[in-house]
């Protein structure tokens, strides 16, 4: 039987690959590949500790300050640095920041196109599209003057006859289903969600030198200097800036993104039912406070049973190549905790170019991340899930709100559509929750502690002869670990599993799919030369395939077991 | 330019596509779509005026600048991922003059851009074949990431095809590529020692090419568009170093350039994480800035509409802008040990301007001599190397 073939999979970040076969207008099953590789792990041996988070932070350049925040955390544990409340206070406005910027621009520009047409919007009554929009929400820019010259500017725009990145997408396929006003409305915010995703990360300019790539992390804590009485630091200036634009930040997530967001949803409610994939979910914790307790609390859900949340344990972690390319000395059908890793590459794929991988054998560059041997989904839907049933008053109080205007029930959250609704719901929880790190901030300021370093054990002639740590780290696309073993001041060993190697690993050793892989089982395909479904459960996920794809080199050494809780 | 065929690359499935591209449509002028499109006359000349600043040309040349794009037609541009972290992307996400709507929508014809276009799969790939046939020689490839060598190039596929293709492929029939970031230009993360997928930069992947580099980790978008917008108004690519990179960019060091470089010429530095002189912004050589040997115009352009910089928010310099920065100038934390035309690495502890005059020959056109000068030549843009 012939398979679909998309590759490249566009809109996400990074290189990846679906086959899939399909029979009688279904998918009845699907393998994910990542079709590139680096081995940054493998370079980072024998490099200063201290310098890790800035190599691992280039893992990737979207969710650009997750690498840095688990690599600093890691190398804390191991000497355990005890880092000051402004410094954790920073991170949990860095990291706050990062998720509502980079789920919106998700949601409109890598993700939208999937759900809206922009070609139907042309044919919209801006009248008529200011008054749906008005029904949804009081943002000032609903009015039919504003639509009408979007639409003149899409109009001339495709009335030059160079269609740029818009050209050849699958524009009129059956499976989109708003009304002409609804994609108007969509295409303006898709606009507007630019200009704006470029001025609220000016937070992570103020705070972190830049974004992309922010450069202000330090082992024990950041190098951004706080003293309200200079110029050079963060003062009274720079913080009522960020203020201003962590409330311009949740303004558009409360006024503009959650209300697109039901509005599309509510004409996809068949997509409730499809895209559900693994059903086991997992998610290890975000902004801890001054003595280490969680504001998202930890947890791990097994088929979708909302009635219980499990313990994360770490150990309970393996890695399986048995369909990656990557060779494994334990041999076939074993899996390697973390620590243990002695993985090399070993590519056995078709030599390119190729029409089709061999998916009965290795088939990608992505191991198979296993939690107690069961492929587990990470992401906004399990941060949400486990919140949800471990009674975070919170998330409940959004997760039930939004439920209830969709008319749905909870197991409606099991599907693409719930990924897709889960993503708005964990940005709302994050645009409003941050200002309040920056509040507690401001006021510790106010006391006189301008701490931003533990300094005690930044030279390494103060750290002992070996040492060993995790850190976890809950990033936009979900659950990341980082294990380090420093050994003479030096790495010894570093190993990332990341969010997307959970959720686009290939099947393991048992045959279990991956949660892509099982997703995508049972998606409808109207026409199997515009595959726009397969689109809409991938993008669900958000996947990030330059952090998924990683090597850890061989030696074996033991490390201790550690525990996350 | 001259004037393009673009029925090849329209979107053929779509009945607004069909309609109407009078080739007058097809001709206007950037300035002139901008007015078609509702942006100002001010706006524009504003653009322009930014541009002007970015080339580091003076202010007298943004009428020039403007005419130049009242002129040119929307050239095209095609953009490949390699072994990328996506990051230069997002920095172009973040480009302000122009915002990257006005890139996409009005500016260039972005034909191919993975992270950002509608289509997928096969119909992704038919843009891109179409676009390169019709354009030939006349369209702009813009490559972010490294090139697998290793193995055949095995390291790296897109639609099935290896990236060291795909760069020869496209590159080749490009006016001219240019790599954005320190991966295309050299390498980058990926050919850090052991290099373990043979990592290059496009340069070096595909000798005999037209390269630009914007090295930077990521590039400066400023400096991205800069480069675009020179090529349009002077016709030619602008003047490169012998890296590459546009002098209207990296044609200065650092640390000449530095707004914390007078608390180097007074000997005040940063000697701990929060200490009285970070937070007065006191110098951050001590504590491994690479400024004094790398070329970029961060101080002036800065980041996130010259928000800030890595040293104005108290971090040293990578310097990550230089070629192969992850080993030559490893670790991040080191100071810099002899580095031709600085001083030596106990200079900073013993400084005072008085021991500085004794070690800092090697250092004078630009360094502490010059410095002591209150009338420093700012004139002098020769760089060493």
């Amino acid at each position: 039987m012939a398979k679909i073939v998309v590759d490249p999979i566009t809109r996400i970040e990074g290189h990846l690959r679906i086959e899939a076969e399909v029979t009688g207008g279904k998918i009845i099953d699907a393998w994910s590949s990542a079709t590139m590789f680096r081995g940054i792990e493998k370079i980072l041996k024998g490099r200063d500790p201290r310098d890790a988070w800035f190599w691992t932070q280039r893992f990737c350049g979207v969710c650009t300050t997750v690498h840095s925040i688990a690599s600093i955390r890691a190398v804390e544990n191991a000497l355990k640095i005890k880092i000051p409340p402004n410094a954790e206070l920073i991170r949990n406005i860095i990291i706050g920041t990062q998720n509502v910027q980079d789920h919106v621009i998700h949601f409109y520009h890598l993700h939208a196109l999937d759900w809206v047409d922009i070609t139907s919007g042309l044919k919209a009554d801006p009248v008529k599209t200011a008054a749906l929009a008005a029904s949804i929400s009081e943002w000032p820019n609903n009015s039919a003057t504003y639509f009408k010259a979007v639409q003149d500017k899409v109009k001339a725009f495709v009335a030059s006859g160079r269609l740029g990145p818009f050209a050849n997408a699958y524009w009129g396929h059956p499976a989109y289903k708003l009304p002409p006003e609804a994609n108007l409305m969509a295409t303006a915010h898709y606009l507007e969600a630019l200009e704006w995703q470029k001025d609220v990360i000016k937070i992570h300019a103020i705070l972190g030198s830049k974004n992309p790539h922010p450069q202000t992390f330090l082992v024990g804590g950041m190098s951004i200097p706080i003293d309200p009485d200079s110029q050079n630091a963060l003062n009274a200036d720079k913080l009522i800036e960020i203020k201003r634009l962590l409330k311009k930040a949740q303004d558009f997530v409360e006024k503009v993104y959650i209300p697109d967001l039901l509005a599309v949803a509510s004409f996809y409610k068949d997509w409730a039912a499809i895209g559900g994939g693994v059903g086991n979910y997992m998610c290890y914790g975000e902004f801890p406070d001054a003595a280490g307790n969680m504001w998202f609390p930890s947890g791990a859900i097994l088929n979708k049973d909302l009635s219980k949340v499990l313990k994360v344990d770490q150990g309970k972690i393996a890695e399986y190549v048995d369909h990656s390319w990557f060779e494994n000395s334990v041999g076939a059908g074993k899996g390697l905790h973390p620590y243990d890793g002695e993985t090399e590459v070993r590519y056995t794929g078709p030599k390119p170019p190729y029409e089709n991988l061999d998916t009965n054998g290795k088939y990608s560059f992505v191991k198979s991340p296993r939690y107690d041997e069961k492929a587990m989904e990470v992401g906004p839907l399990a941060r949400v899930l486990v919140a949800y049933a471990s009674g975070h008053k919170e998330t409940k109080a959004v997760v039930d709100l939004v439920l209830g205007k969709l008319g749905v029930g909870a197991a409606a959250l099991f599907s693409t559509l719930g990924r897709t609704a889960a993503r708005g719901i964990d940005c709302l929880l994050n645009a409003q929750q941050t200002p309040k790190f920056l509040d507690e901030l401001i006021n510790n300021i106010s006391k006189g502690d301008y701490r931003i370093h533990a300094n005690e054990k930044w030279d390494p002639s103060s750290w002992p002869a070996e040492a060993s740590g995790y850190g976890m780290h809950e990033a936009p696309r979900g659950a990341l670990g980082h294990w380090i073993k420093i050994k003479d001041q030096k790495i010894f060993n570093y190993q990332a599993v990341v969010p997307s190697t959970w959720n686009a690993s290939p099947r393991d050793a048992k045959g279990q799919r991956g949660p892509y892989e099982a997703a995508l089982v049972g998606t409808p395909i109207a026409d199997p030369n515009k595959p726009l479904e397969i689109l809409r459960t991938i993008h669900s996920f958000d996947p990030c395939l330059a952090c998924a794809v990683h090597v850890l080199d061989a030696n074996g050494n033991e490390m201790i077991k550690v525990k996350v809780s | 330019m001259s004037e393009h065929k673009v029925d090849t690359v329209c979107d053929t499935g779509k009945q607004s596509c069909n309609a109407k591209q009078d080739s007058e449509s097809r001709d206007h002028s950037i300035g002139e779509m901008l007015r078609q499109r509702g942006v100002s006359r001010r706006d524009f000349l504003k653009f322009c005026s930014a541009m002007t600043a970015a080339m580091a040309l003076p202010a007298s040349f943004a009428p020039r600048v403007a005419q130049a794009l009242d002129e040119v037609k929307r050239p095209t541009l095609v953009w490949l991922e390699m072994q990328s972290c996506t990051g230069d992307t997002e920095a172009l996400l973040r480009s302000a003059n122009p915002t990257v709507a006005e890139i996409v929508l009005d500016i260039l014809s972005v034909d191919y851009h993975e992270t950002i276009m509608a289509a997928a799969g096969h119909q992704a790939e038919e843009a891109l074949d179409k676009t390169i046939a019709a354009y030939k020689g006349k369209y702009i490839c813009v490559i972010e990431g490294s090139i697998a060598m290793k193995d055949g190039g095995i390291y790296g596929s897109t639609g099935g095809k290896s990236h060291l293709d795909r760069a020869r492929q496209v590159c080749g029939g490009a006016l001219a590529t240019i790599a954005v970031g320190t991966c295309a230009s050299y390498g980058g993360i990926a050919a850090a020692v052991p290099n373990p997928t043979g990592a290059v930069g496009v340069q070096e992947a595909v000798p005999g090419v037209t390269v630009i580099n914007l090295p930077g980790c990521p590039v400066n978008a400023d400096n991205l568009t800069a480069t675009i917008v020179h090529y349009l108004v002077f016709g030619k690519i602008p003047a490169l170093d012998s890296h590459g990179r546009p002098l209207f960019a990296y044609g200065k060091r650092i640390h000449d350039n530095c707004e914390r470089r007078p608390h180097f010429d007074a000997g005040q530095y940063v000697e701990i994480w929060g200490d009285e002189g970070h937070r007065k912004g006191f110098c951050l050589y001590k504590m491994g800035c690479k400024g004094p040997a790398t070329f970029h115009n961060c101080p002036t352009q800065r980041y996130n509409e010259k928000t800030s910089w890595p040293v104005a928010a108290g971090h040293p310099c990578a310097g990550c802008s230089e070629p192969q920065f992850w080993d030559a100038m490893g670790p991040l934390y080191k100071r810099l040990p002899n580095v031709p035309g600085f001083g030596i690495e106990h200079t900073a502890d013993k400084i005072g301007i008085g021991m500085a005059i004794g070690v800092g020959a090697a250092f004078a056109a630009h360094g502490v001599i010059s410095a002591l000068r209150k009338d420093k030549n700012p004139a002098d843009k020769t760089k060493e190397d």
